[in-house]
């Protein structure tokens, strides 16, 4: 009966299309609750009963009737994605309120018809099995994503960049189904189910790279994330938000997904999960860094995520290869908890940075400054949510950051040479990626949101409504929770781990739950502590004077706003380090020989991503100026392409008369 | 409660030594080593003003600063003591809350922004990043050595081990001392003496501060030495040695380690500003080379 209505609001969709513009926001908004309220059944009751609920399809397609299979990890998955998305749209309301006016009804509507079926194309892709539903629905992901994408299409770029991420969405998509057909070729069935038999037979390698191609496209792994960097900040601030927080985890589900199935090839798999998740994290945050726009270096940051999720994932395996409990429980726990982690703060960060953006108009930190005073709770959602994804205690990002140290540090415990070496170096990248992270908010935070405005405004700043700080409060909510008590979420996420078929016949390491309710004590402390701090400061401050006077100025009396460090100079001394990294760009014209009056000057620095030139603008530049030599025969004068065919049939009677063919 | 009691003990007196040894070496008599308490119990007594440009951030990042000093005091033994939180990984903890101390520091002197406040800021957030392997690494050394994942674990079988364990101390002592320099700003990496605020790390970063916030700041600088000298400390000891050794040999590595900072700072200039990271960098390739000892003297290579 449930999935009856499940399929019927969906089809009523498209009474969007039909209701006037004032009406949309609050009719997509119910039918987004339906959903959500009839999955997140779903999902609560296969974590309470520890069942897998399935609900058959009423038709059928592709000759079978498609089943929602939700187990644990799909029911993790989903709600993940139906709050991400709940905040999403009750942002929406305010986000959207400026354009209620300059927009069209047709363009509203396509809007908000895509973001329910993006939400529930995500939900049924975590809920799927059989491979061709499956690759539906991920299509339906695909093409509802890119119409949100191009919400602002009318700006030429941003419909480039809807374009680009389509296509590379559509090399995932392509990868998917070769590794579906493979599948199908050697079992006679294309579906998940289907895999534990393939990997019982074959190679369990190259089908998972297959798979991981796909999947990471979507995730946003370097070498794949070209899309993730221009796709966010060109989208609207809620589908830049939903994107970054639970796309790209749809990905992470995929590798998941196949990952519960590999039986074999645990080493491979593990060095290419933690080679490329490490480049990814450590790439990400470093580019991160050098970007001036503050939803650009956001989308560098989700991929740093990743990387630190990958890293999860890959410490997981490894413990498989290495015959090591701890290894497998606590990189796999951290990655998932990362999973839910990062979609809090991430969600909650782009919220803060939309709002900076529809209150000033820029997302460039350059010419930002002082937006604490002007929106003190934007910029304390940015604050608590930043020391979060910092993974800093005593917030959530440190609980999933500090397991998969703690599985790595129990492994080094006992560890031979090999594994002991790859142990340090995974030690050594999440220290500096945690160092990086700190470097690149502190900037972020310090140079945005801190000190005085670098630029003047043509209207005053104000705090956004209550709909676009209300998500922040409530993530924060959460954020907080999982600081404090971090124990149950680790049990939750410890009990999704039975899905996993390598798990099997380990025991999961007792001593982890009380380590988290340590941690949670320590951090309640701490909470104390700040909090007997404060008022004894502010019981202090009554007592004596106080004032308010200039910064010092070390002396020099002039100093204004331009004296501040920008965020160019901030990341300056790291440019010298991570030079060859990273290319860098000067826009700068000087001054000519016959200039008597000077022009005004400007000067530009662009920090790019050295990867993505050399791997994928290059081999395709190199392409471009291949193909058209293929072009040679094509003359287009009619006589030659008559001579073709007579070439061909005397070719073929020469070779049949010689026996060749 | 032990290590919180002799940490705040020798936090009392640790500025005071350096000040004091610093001035013999310059033929000065100098202030008695209480001074910079005198100092403290001021500056409680003042007012603040506070700059126009700061913000709200500005009034709640010290005590989050000395708070989250405090917390990382918390999980650290001594001897047979055990911290007074313990748990496995509880060094991961101990770093990370260290760098949300930072962090707070950093942006409060972005805040008032003042040009010189951000030079500092950056250096600082740029130089810990840099020496956050080098403790990491540090600690996975250990951990492989002893066998063991937690502050007191380690410590407390660190001599247990193998009869190479005093080399292992030794380099551990070391570079606990080397990440003190660097995270407390001292030379050669940073200069408190300087009198230049573009050449200064963390003097410049609380140009602003001032009163109430200002003395938890020259409090939270103390208690980082502290933290630092009793990890030092607990590399010497030997968990089996009695008390009537342990606390004296407690206090003879403080003030030794007060002693050789105050030494350093006496007789060697500062590094140029650029040869910093390279500097820093150097501990994370000792660190990392410490990995290759241990192996070997567990036969693991």
């Amino acid at each position: 009966m449930d999935i009856l209505i499940f399929q019927a609001v969906l089809a009523a969709s498209v009474l969007v299309f039909l209701v006037p513009k004032k009406f949309m926001y609050w009719t997509s908004l119910l039918f987004t609750s339906v959903l959500i309220i009839i999955s997140s059944t779903w999902a609560v009751q296969a974590f309470a009963t520890g069942d897998i609920i399935s609900r058959e399809f009423f038709f059928e397609f592709w000759d079978q009737k498609p089943v929602f299979v939700i187990d644990k990890l799909s029911a993790f998955f989903v709600l993940i994605i139906n709050f991400t998305v709940l905040t999403g749209f009750i942002y929406a309301r305010g986000y959207l309120a400026p354009y209620m006016k300059k927009k069209s009804d047709i363009a509203l509507s396509i809007h908000f018809f895509s973001l329910i079926w993006l939400h529930s194309s995500m939900i049924q892709a975590t809920m799927l099995r059989q491979g061709m539903a499956f690759l539906l629905v991920w299509e339906l992901m695909a093409l509802s994503s890119f119409l949100l994408v191009i919400f602002n299409g009318e700006q030429k770029t941003v419909l480039r960049t809807g374009i680009n991420y389509l296509v590379q969405m559509h090399l995932g998509f392509g990868a998917i189904l070769i590794a579906f057909l493979i599948v199908k070729q050697a079992t006679g069935v294309a579906s998940f189910d289907a895999l534990p038999i393939y990997f019982q037979e074959h190679n369990n390698f190259w089908l998972f790279l297959i798979f991981f191609f796909g999947f990471g496209i979507k995730a946003g792994f370097i070498p794949l994330h070209t899309w993730l960097p221009r796709a966010h900040p060109a989208a609207p601030t809620h589908v830049s938000a939903i994107m970054s927080a639970v796309i790209i985890k749809v990905g992470i589900y995929g590798i998941l997904r196949v990952l519960t199935h590999v039986q074999s090839s645990f080493l491979e798999i593990s060095i290419l999960i933690l080679v490329i998740s490490i480049i990814s994290g450590l790439m990400g945050v470093i580019l991160a860094i050098f970007q001036h726009d503050l939803k650009k270096l956001l989308a560098y940051h989700s991929i740093e995520n990743i990387g630190i999720i990958g890293i999860g994932i890959g410490v997981a395996v490894l413990g498989k290869y290495f015959d090591n409990s701890s290894l497998i429980f606590l990189g796999l726990g951290g990655a998932l908890l990362h999973v839910l982690n990062h979609s809090l703060f991430k969600s909650a960060l782009f919220y803060s940075a939309g709002s900076v953006l529809q209150a000033t108009g820029t997302k460039n930190i350059e010419q930002l400054g002082g937006i604490v005073k002007k929106m003190p709770a934007t910029a304390m959602i940015f604050l608590v949510s930043a020391l979060a994804i910092c993974g800093l205690p005593p917030f959530n990002g440190f609980i999933s950051e500090f397991l998969i140290y703690n599985g790595v540090f129990q492994n080094l415990t006992h560890a031979g040479y090999a594994n002991s070496l790859a142990s340090i170096s995974i030690i050594v990248s999440l220290a500096l990626i945690g160092g990086l992270a700190i470097f690149c908010f502190t900037k972020a935070f310090g140079v945005a949101f801190l000190g005085v405005s670098r630029s003047s405004f043509p209207t005053p700043i104000k705090e956004r409504p209550l709909s676009m700080l209300l998500p922040g409060v409530l993530i924060i909510a959460v954020i907080l929770t999982i600081g404090f008590f971090p124990a149950p979420f680790f049990q939750l996420v410890q009990s999704i781990q039975s899905e996993f078929s390598f798990v099997d016949g380990y025991a999961a390491p007792e001593i982890t739950s009380y380590t988290l309710s340590q941690i949670g004590k320590i951090n309640l402390i701490f909470a104390l502590v700040v909090i007997g701090l404060l008022v004894l400061r502010w019981v202090h401050q009554r007592s004596v004077s106080v004032r308010q006077g200039p910064t010092w100025g070390c002396g020099y009396t002039a100093a204004d706003y331009k004296h501040q460090y920008t965020s160019t100079s901030y990341a300056d001394n790291l440019r010298q380090i991570v030079q060859p990294l990273i290319s860098f760009k000067k826009d700068y014209k000087g001054f000519e020989e016959a200039e008597i009056f000077p022009e005004p000057k400007t000067f530009e620095t662009h920090g790019d991503d050295k990867i993505e030139v050399k791997l994928i603008v290059k081999p395709i530049n190199w392409l471009k100026d291949q193909l058209p030599k293929a072009g040679l025969a094509q003359t287009g004068s009619i006589n030659h392409y008559l001579l073709y065919p007579i070439i061909f049939m005397i070719a073929i009677g020469l070779l049949t008369y010689f026996g060749i063919i | 409660m032990i290590p919180l009691l002799l940490i705040f003990i020798t936090a009392l007196f640790f500025p005071g030594i350096i000040g004091k040894t610093k001035a013999i070496f310059s033929g000065r008599k100098g202030a008695s080593i209480l001074q910079p308490y005198r100092d403290i119990v001021k500056l409680f007594r003042k007012g603040s003003v506070y700059s126009d440009n700061s913000s709200s951030i500005f009034q709640f990042t010290i005590p989050v600063y000395i708070a989250a000093l405090i917390a990382a005091v918390l999980v650290l033994p001594f001897g047979y003591h055990a911290g007074f939180i313990s748990f496995e990984g509880d060094f991961v903890f101990f770093a990370y809350i260290m760098a949300l101390a930072r962090f707070m520091m950093i942006i409060a002197a972005l805040d008032t922004a003042s040009g010189f406040e951000g030079m500092g800021a950056n250096r600082e957030a740029f130089y810990s990043m840099l020496v956050e392997p080098a403790f990491f690494v540090l600690l996975g050394t250990l951990a492989m050595f002893t066998g063991f994942d937690s502050f007191y674990d380690i410590f407390a079988n660190l001599h247990f081990t193998s009869y190479f364990s005093v080399l292992v101390a030794v380099i551990a002592a070391y570079l606990l001392a080397q990440i003190c320099l660097v995270e407390n700003s001292r030379m050669p990496v940073d200069d408190p003496k300087t009198h230049l605020e573009l050449t200064m790390v963390h003097e410049v970063m609380i140009l602003d501060h001032s009163g109430f916030d200002l003395a938890l700041i020259h409090i939270g600088n103390a208690l980082k030495f502290g933290i630092f000298g009793l990890l030092i400390a607990n590399c010497v000891i030997h968990v089996e040695w009695g008390a009537e050794i342990v606390y004296p040999l407690y206090f003879v590595t403080q003030v030794l380690f007060a002693v050789s900072i105050a030494t350093i700072e006496s007789f060697r200039a500062r590094n140029k500003m650029a040869f910093n990271s390279q500097y820093i960098i150097n501990l994370s390739a000792i660190s990392l080379l410490l990995i290759f000892v241990v192996l070997i003297i567990n036969n693991n290579l």
